[in-house]
């Protein structure tokens, strides 16, 4: 089934999908707008699920370990085992995502058809090909992609994806990633809406993206899908770091429980991401919330063991 | 009258769109197009200075605990029933209405109806429909209905403005926006359309309460004007 498609084709696709009359994107990316200024936290069992639902959690991923303990462990990541997503769907009324590996279509299926919301073609995950990303167009359920910069975002969304995530260094608890892939798509973004139209197809060649996206990212300053940050969050002042240099929401991994105080710390990021520009209210929030997870510094991390270079 | 509500007459209501999660940009963005300056909601006191508030579409477990969290209960009820326009879209309507028919979370009770959440099902079972809403003229608008709740039962003074029909498989008619006096609540997502007849309809609600004259004596008793 899976046909692939080059950019030309993947933005003519978008164009085509992404008309107002077609509901079949906008309830796709309508959901993730639903999410915004809200925190979207990695659990392993159901009672994890509940924490976080309690603390406010917009949305909870099902994973059978946290990018830390995946970490660790090394060996093949893939999708988690049926029961385990089922049971977690069962515990909670907020979205349940869940995670593919990159190009592996039959766990998406798979993933569709337990009911997942949304699913996150990831990185985390070992991929199952090294060349192609899966048609998410192929699916309702939507997708939600990791990104280091424009071009790398704009493959996804031509693919279909219908939110985009930055890839920061998963698992490590040290945010200098996720900041510098944020950054790096509104420095990439700032460039196409300042340059004149006659530079856009190159600069298409350059960021290797589809050109009608660009094209739209140049008419509207901002992705055509929701931004959230993922990737090494590990305290409130992480969260609102992030919400203040422009996402628009935030996914935490293993920095809610492989913390001293989990629900706690979820609640604490929970509030970060609202108030997430009122000083006052973010010093009364980052009291006594016990250690953050404990980390590794990512810069160290050798290239070839880094998740972030996973997919293209 | 007197100078103080004459001088009210004229102008604009204020408007504020509760910022503390969800898709509270869109709804700004569309009260914009109708030359609405709306402002984020994210603090109780801020709720003085609006004669209508919307609760947009997000989570609806995650907007009541932050209203909970940040003491916006009470103030908000106090506020509503001085006369404040109120709409609740989407995950806005659930947290304004009387009960649910699942145990979590609790609702505010803010207009009499019954919701059920997630009626349609999880996010692949999302959908857009067209809909004849009592009040709107012309062509039907197109809703969007993201894990969307329905109105399942409605107190006494509720007019149901909106009904999705009953389907093939035996589904009954549900309703999906309803209306008691300057309060609305939507199961769809206008914010999300090119379409703001919806956001008109709820200005003129919240028109009325800046000219409501009890209101208006109410906050001016609070702080008095210098008119």
């Amino acid at each position: 089934m899976a046909t692939s498609t080059n950019g030309a084709a993947g933005a003519q696709r978008w164009k085509e999908m992404s008309k107002p009359e077609v509901g079949d994107w906008r309830v796709k990316g309508g959901l993730a707008q639903m999410l915004k200024g809200g925190v979207i936290m990695d659990v392993v069992t159901p009672d994890q699920a509940k924490i976080a639902e309690d603390a406010g959690a917009v949305s909870v991923m099902a994973l059978e370990r946290v990018p830390s303990d995946i970490r660790r462990d090394g060996g093949v990541a893939r999708m988690s085992d049926p029961d385990l997503i089922s049971g977690i769907i069962d515990a909670v009324s907020i979205p349940v995502m869940a995670k593919a590996r990159i190009g592996h279509f039959v766990e998406a299926q798979i993933l569709e058809s337990l009911g997942v919301d949304y699913c996150d073609e990831s990185e985390v995950l070992t991929p199952a090909d090294n060349e192609y990303h899966i048609d998410k167009w192929q699916y309702k359920m939507p997708y939600v992609c990791g990104a280091r910069n424009i071009g790398e975002a704009l493959r996804r969304i031509g693919e279909g994806a219908a939110m985009i995530r930055t890839k920061g260094e998963a698992g490590t608890g040290d945010i200098v990633h996720a900041v510098t892939h944020a950054r790096q798509i509104q420095a990439d973004i700032r460039t196409i809406q300042n340059a004149p139209t006659e530079e856009l197809m190159t600069l298409a060649r350059d960021y290797a993206a589809p050109y009608e996206l660009v094209v739209e990212v140049a008419r509207t300053g901002k992705l055509p899908v929701v931004n959230f940050a993922a990737g090494g969050i590990a305290t409130p002042a992480d969260a609102a770091l992030l919400m203040q240099i422009g996402v628009e929401g935030v996914f935490v991994g293993s920095g809610i429980f492989k913390s001293d105080n989990p629900a706690k710390m979820a609640d604490a990021i929970v509030r970060a991401t609202t108030h997430f520009n009122d000083p006052d209210m973010l010093a009364e929030i980052s009291r006594g919330l016990g250690d953050a997870m404990s980390g590794i510094e990512a810069n160290k991390i050798p290239e070839d063991q880094q998740l972030q270079t996973r997919g293209w | 009258m007197n100078g103080n509500a004459s001088s009210s007459v004229q102008g604009k209501p204020r408007i504020g769109v509760l910022a503390l999660q969800g898709d509270f940009a869109e709804h700004i963005h569309m009260l914009g197009l109708i030359g609405i300056n709306a402002t984020e909601i994210r603090k109780v006191e801020q709720l003085n200075e609006v004669d209508g508030l919307i609760i947009p579409g997000g989570e609806s477990t995650t907007i009541v605990k932050l209203l909970h969290m940040f003491d916006f209960v009470d103030e908000l009820r106090a506020h509503v029933e001085s006369g404040m326009a109120l709409w609740g879209t989407c995950a806005g309507m659930i947290v304004i209405a009387r009960e649910l028919a699942d145990p979590y979370p609790t609702p505010l009770n803010l207009i009499d109806i019954g919701v059920a959440r997630n009626f349609f099902g999880r996010q692949v079972d999302s959908f857009e429909a067209e809909l004849k809403i009592t009040g709107i003229e012309g062509d039907p608008m197109r809703a969007v209905f993201i894990r969307a709740p329905i109105v399942q039962d409605t107190g006494d003074g509720v007019e149901t403005l909106a009904i999705v029909p009953a389907k093939d498989d035996g589904t009954p008619e549900q309703a999906v926006a309803v209306k008691k006096g300057r309060v609305l609540a939507s199961s769809f997502h206008p914010e999300l359309t090119e379409d703001t007849r919806l956001h008109s309809l709820f200005v003129e609600l919240a028109d009325e309460a800046r000219t409501d004259s009890a209101r208006i004596s109410r906050s001016t008793e609070e702080s008095p004007s210098t008119v």
